[in-house]
């Protein structure tokens, strides 16, 4: 057998579809956090002026071995992801060291082709976003254990809403293909509903993007002050 | 020299069983002493390569593709024949048996016929273990369908793709010995030439076509599977590869070519559309099933075809043979084809070509199921014509398939020069003057699955051999000549592309040796010859150098092959005086226009020696007797 | 119908290559290759060397061909080989990108011929069913459902012809491998060794230098055969369980 080395775990997550299952498994993790953060997120629109979201935020912070567990997991989960993502993207380039002078494309799809741009868009959004909404390092006028005001602050400079607007069409673009993607590499797919698994991948990214982008939108139309 | 066909003694259908036991057996502990080196990887090479490594010999094995799983026999549509009787149709080992012989015209050896017939209920269980998705009904047993020429339903097939799936399994099967180190693989590996050591085959020289580089191969026997020789016309429906030059080579060196002259013209190809053509394109014969073949009644009738009624339709085949119909054999339907477009009711450009019509079934199954059958046929079609055979009938002729004739076996399936065996298409054995639809694919399976490995055996524990290096004398004289050969064709730096001279043997051949053929068509054709030979070797160019990569010069080889080939051809169908199965002689025919046989003078395979360029070959005659299955006038009516 | 061809000329696997521009007269009714070999007849009386590419049966079925005409394996039209393209698929003017099928596992040979020897290895790794000549029962013996069977020919109709690494954007061979694990694996006759032969033949796909599945479907769309991604599935599957739930196989097992 070419490649093995006898120990069946190290031979899975060396192998190509090994990767591939574990890109899979971590995204769709990760996706379960942007789900659950976008709840976060959309307790703005609750007209209480940010009351039910300091409570959340609270809530979150009362128990900080929760807290330390989930950002500790959360960011293995994305070093995971990061780190396999550029072992195949290595692995990839090597595969074709001539580039074709004309490629045209028949179907992979504009997200598909650009995981590897859009993933580590996100990635450079999400330390910025950590250090403006988490540590407050890149924010004018953090307060700690108010998130509704500081996103208000926040979002009221048109440059940062607008980074955040563009890193989250990022985002949907990358779940766009992504759901869809780890149902096909975690094996599932069937003519009975493959097709609807693909358009359901696009419109769950939608909605994510489009509730994500919701927050600094109505902040900027002073929907949210 | 006297030709000895080994035929067992005893009754038909205990010869095999009797001499499976009479052959001697190579003890385990010692095959893999032995190296056996088989040229080709079609059905009968690939099968053939599987199954002596798997008995413990070590085999090498050679193709011209990138890859052994390319060779031609991948092309085959229609089916597999085997007795299975699957279908309580009445079909039998007997049934086969006597289909073949009687559809071969009575030119084919019975006892290998009826080998052949026994062995063919082996082939199917071997396929399907070996994951081959044969087409199967509801219940989940394995389907069947009638195929051109017979009256059961015995022929087995994978859609329309019955050769790619045998070649597939026969060729992982190959794979497998490959992985276990049993089989080396040498695809790329062109044989141009065999090498003979105390007149016994012992090796191959090859040209590695990526490098050019000549290299000498030994082992104990040499199994050819090269496939046959239709692309001496240069239009066929065979892939553009398929050349004779595996077997010419060996016929060089002494072997016999038998029955060059039986060549089977399939009746259902795509006609030709123009100049640039380069190869013809086959439509399964299991459209007949459901097409009816016709042309209008009036000559020179150039309406539209859903524009001419009933009728003023003739339905030739059905009126001429109304118990086979549409169904009748290859060379009958062809024949009838030439003789509608010789009269001037040809249709389509240049007036060459019959319709293939399937209004009535679709009007009878509809269109769906029609698809359902024949989908792939019917795209093929249109990507090739630009018309939809579901509202316009097919346009059809006959264009050259098959070649029944090759390198002389005995029943053992060896040459007259020991240790060189043929397999396959490149042999002559089975079919005799004209091959049964879905009976290749049989034979080739047959000869390497379940014929070679019991017969080299006997072979290689009754011979003693000695070692023979690579750096022989012998082997280095072969490659020598090779090397000669090759600078020779390189030095040709005149005004013709190789295609071109290619092209007009191709022309010549069709022309006076195609679907009919006369002395005097032949005898010109023969006084052309050494003119185009010479032009060939005068006038073509060759770029590039011979160190390389160089497909320009992998055809010159071959149409030079071809070119001196084509000699053995004609005169082998100038001298049978006689009309049988594909060869039909225009002036051995019935009043009704039917193929007439002389079995007092021509009831015997015709095995030809060569003696060099412009020289008459020597005849030699293998006679055939007929104790079971008795010549009598082919009739379909 | 004038067309001007923009061909990749390249003399060896190590020769740096380039792009050559030819002006030719073609014909509606020829096909692709009968094209090239107009052109190449035309080099080949000027002296110069024709273009090299690789065909044998030219209808659709050995795979021996392709070609990456204006950056699509076989060109523009859906479910067809190189071979089996006629010019009547392009206009007069048009201009035309010939490559090679590019990808590390298939270096160049010359031109436009690559060598595809890699597929023959993964083959040789585990794409069998491990029966000897002689040794099967009756045919019938194992029923396979109709649905299984035609299945599995859906898949086994591959031809191996490379145009899924040539489209992929990772130089993937995933449909290959997979039409081959899956035709197999779908019917009863492969199932002894279904799982071993995902591992081995997988691994194999990864040591010849292939690029990872991005799901991108290009593949699928690429295929004169029309195989699909579910196959991939497929495999994934196959591969994941047994990965967790293959035994080793035992010391003197025999095995092969
Ligand atoms: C379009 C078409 C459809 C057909 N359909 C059917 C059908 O439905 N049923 C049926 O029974 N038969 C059919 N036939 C006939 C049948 O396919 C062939 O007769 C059969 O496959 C021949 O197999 P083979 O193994 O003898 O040779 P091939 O498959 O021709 O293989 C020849 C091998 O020899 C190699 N080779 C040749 N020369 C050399 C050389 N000099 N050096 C090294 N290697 C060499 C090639 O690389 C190749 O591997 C069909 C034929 C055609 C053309
Ligand atoms: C919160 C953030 C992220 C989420 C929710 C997420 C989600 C996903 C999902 C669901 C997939 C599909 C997995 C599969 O193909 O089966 C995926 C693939 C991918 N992700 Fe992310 N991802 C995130 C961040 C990142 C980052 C930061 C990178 C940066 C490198 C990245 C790079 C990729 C790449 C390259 C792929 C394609 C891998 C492949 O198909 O082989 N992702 N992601
Ligand atoms: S030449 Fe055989 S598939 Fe194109």
């Amino acid at each position: 057998m070419a490649s093995s080395c006898g120990c069946w775990v190290r031979d899975f997550l060396c192998s190509s579809i090994g990767r591939k299952t574990v890109m899979a498994a971590t995204g769709l993790a990760l996706f379960g956090f942007i789900v659950g953060h976008l709840a976060g997120n959309l307790q703005a629109f609750i007209p209480d002026h940010g009351a039910t979201m300091k409570q959340y935020a609270d809530m979150l912070h009362s128990k900080p071995a929760l807290l330390w567990g989930a950002r500790i997991g959360l960011l293995v989960l994305l070093l995971v992801h990061v780190v396999t993502a550029v072992s195949l993207a290595i692995a990839n380039r090597a595969a074709r060291p001539v580039p074709y002078q004309a490629k045209a494309w028949r179907e992979a799809s504009y997200a598909s082709r650009t995981m590897m741009v859009s993933g580590p868009l996100i990635l450079f959004y999400v330390v910025y976003h950590l250090l403006h909404f988490t540590t407050g390092h890149a924010h004018p006028d953090f307060q700690a254990g108010d998130p509704y005001r500081n996103l208000v602050i926040g979002f009221s400079n048109p440059l940062v809403a607008i980074v955040y607007i563009a890193a989250m069409a990022m985002l949907t673009a990358h779940l766009a293909h992504g759901l869809w993607s780890v149902a096909q590499t975690l094996g599932i797919n069937h003519p009975k509903y493959t097709a609807t698994l693909r358009r359901l991948s696009v419109l769950i990214a939608l909605l994510i993007g489009a509730g994500y982008i919701s927050v600094p939108v109505a902040v900027l139309a002073r929907i949210l002050k | 020299m006297e030709l000895k066909s080994n035929i067992p003694s005893g009754p038909m259908d205990q010869k095999w069983e009797k001499h499976r036991f009479d052959l001697k057996l190579v003890n385990p502990a010692n095959k893999r002493k032995y190296t056996v080196l088989v040229v080709g990887t079609g059905l009968a090479g690939a099968s053939a390569a599987a199954s002596l490594a798997e008995l413990g010999y070590n085999v090498k094995v050679f193709c011209f593709q990138d890859s052994p799983r390319r060779a031609h026999s991948i092309a085959a549509q229609g089916g597999i024949n085997a007795a299975k009787n699957y279908c309580n149709d009445g079909d039998s080992v007997h049934r086969l048996f006597y289909d073949t012989v009687k559809g071969g015209d009575y030119r084919a050896r019975e006892a290998n016929v009826h080998r052949l017939a026994e062995i063919s209920v082996s082939i199917i269980d071997q396929c399907v273990a070996q994951g081959v998705p044969f087409a199967r009904e509801y219940g989940g047993l394995l389907a069947n369908r009638s195929f051109g020429g017979t009256q059961v339903s015995r022929t087995f097939y994978a859609r329309g793709q019955t050769g790619q799936q045998l070649l597939l399994g026969a060729y992982q099967a190959m794979m497998r010995q490959v992985g276990l180190g049993k089989v080396q693989l040498l695809p790329r590996t062109e044989m141009l030439d065999l090498v003979l050591v105390n007149g016994a085959a012992r090796g191959v020289v090859t040209r590695h076509l990526v490098t050019g580089k000549l290299e000498v191969h030994t082992g104990d026997a040499v199994c050819l599977a090269t496939g046959g020789y239709g692309n001496v016309f240069f239009l066929s429906t065979n892939a553009k590869g398929s050349n004779v030059t595996a077997a010419w080579r060996a016929a060089r060196r002494g072997a016999l070519f038998a029955n060059p002259c039986f060549t089977q013209i399939h009746p259902t190809c795509i006609p030709v559309s123009g100049d640039h053509q380069s190869k013809l394109t086959l439509m399964s014969e299991s459209l007949r099933n459901d097409g009816r073949i016709w042309v209008p009644t009036k000559n020179g009738d150039t309406r539209s075809p859903s524009s001419i009624p009933e009728a003023e339709r003739d339905y030739y085949l059905e009126r001429r043979y109304p118990s086979f119909g549409n169904l009748v054999p290859r060379d009958v339907a062809s024949r009838a084809a030439k003789s509608a477009c010789d009269e001037g009711r040809g249709v389509g450009p240049g007036g060459k070509g019959v319709y293939l019509d399937f209004g009535d079934a679709v009007q009878r199954l509809g269109q769906k199921a029609i698809a359902e059958k024949y989908g792939n046929l019917f795209d093929m079609y249109q990507r090739i014509t630009d018309e939809n055979p579901y509202k316009v009938p097919m346009r059809i002729y006959p264009a050259i398939h098959y070649t029944m004739g090759g390198l002389w076996v005995d029943y053992n399936l060896m040459s007259n020069i020991p240790g060189l065996y043929v397999l396959g298409e490149a042999n002559f054995s089975d079919h005799g003057a004209n091959r049964l639809g879905a009976s290749a694919l049989m034979q080739g399976l047959a000869d390497g699955y379940f014929i070679i490995p019991y017969t080299i055996g006997d072979y290689l524990a009754k011979t003693k051999l000695d070692k023979v290096a690579p750096d022989h004398a012998e082997c280095n004289r072969v490659k020598q000549d090779v090397s000669e050969r090759l600078q020779k064709l390189m030095a040709g730096k005149g005004k013709r592309t190789v295609d071109s001279i290619h092209r007009e043997l191709g022309k010549l051949l069709w022309d006076k040796c195609g679907m009919a053929r006369n002395a005097a068509g032949l005898k010109e054709a023969l006084g052309k010859l050494p003119d185009l030979r010479e032009e060939f070797w005068k006038n073509v160019t060759i770029p590039g150098s011979g160190e390389s990569f160089n497909q320009s010069l992998e055809r010159a080889g071959r149409v030079a092959d071809f070119l001196e080939f084509a000699e053995v051809l004609l005169t082998d169908a100038h001298d049978r005086n006689e009309s049988c199965g594909g060869h039909f002689r225009e002036e051995y025919q019935s009043p009704e226009g039917e193929a007439q046989r002389d079995d007092v003078n021509f009831a015997h395979v015709a095995a030809w020696e060569y003696r060099g360029p412009g020289e008459k070959p020597v005849l030699h005659k293998e006679p055939l007797t007929f104790e079971i299955v008795h010549p009598t006038q082919r009739s379909y009516k | 119908m004038k067309i001007t061809l923009h061909v990749w000329r390249q003399k060896g696997p190590s020769d740096a290559g380039r792009m050559a521009t030819y002006h030719h007269e073609a014909h509606a009714d020829m096909s692709f290759l009968e094209m090239l070999d107009t052109l190449n007849e035309g080099l080949t009386l000027k002296g110069e060397e024709p273009v090299a590419f690789d065909s044998d049966c030219r209808e659709g079925i050995c795979g021996m061909c392709g070609i990456v005409i204006n950056g699509i394996p076989h060109g523009p039209r859906k479910s067809t080989t190189t071979c089996q393209l006629h010019m009547r698929e392009f206009k007069d003017g048009d201009h035309i990108t010939l490559e090679p099928f590019r990808a590390a596992a298939f270096p160049i040979v010359r031109d436009l011929a690559v060598d595809r020897a890699a597929f023959d290895r993964v083959i040789q790794d585990g794409g069998f069913v491990s029966v000897n000549t002689g040794s099967c029962q009756d045919a019938n013996c194992i029923p396979v459902p109709k649905k299984a069977s035609d299945l599995a020919m859906d898949a086994a109709q591959c031809i191996g012809c490379g145009a899924c690494v040539a489209s992929c954007p990772n130089a993937s061979a995933m449909l290959f491998v997979s039409a081959k694990v899956s035709h197999l694996g779908l019917l009863p006759q492969g199932q002894p060794e279904r799982g071993d032969r995902a591992l081995r033949m997988v691994h194999r796909m990864d040591a010849e230098g292939f690029g990872n599945c991005t799901n991108t479907r290009e593949c699928e769309a690429s295929c004169p055969k029309d195989i699909g991604v579910e196959f991939i599935a497929r495999m994934n599957r196959d591969f994941t369980l047994s990965s967790a739930l293959e035994r080793q196989e035992k010391a003197g097992g025999g095995g092969g």
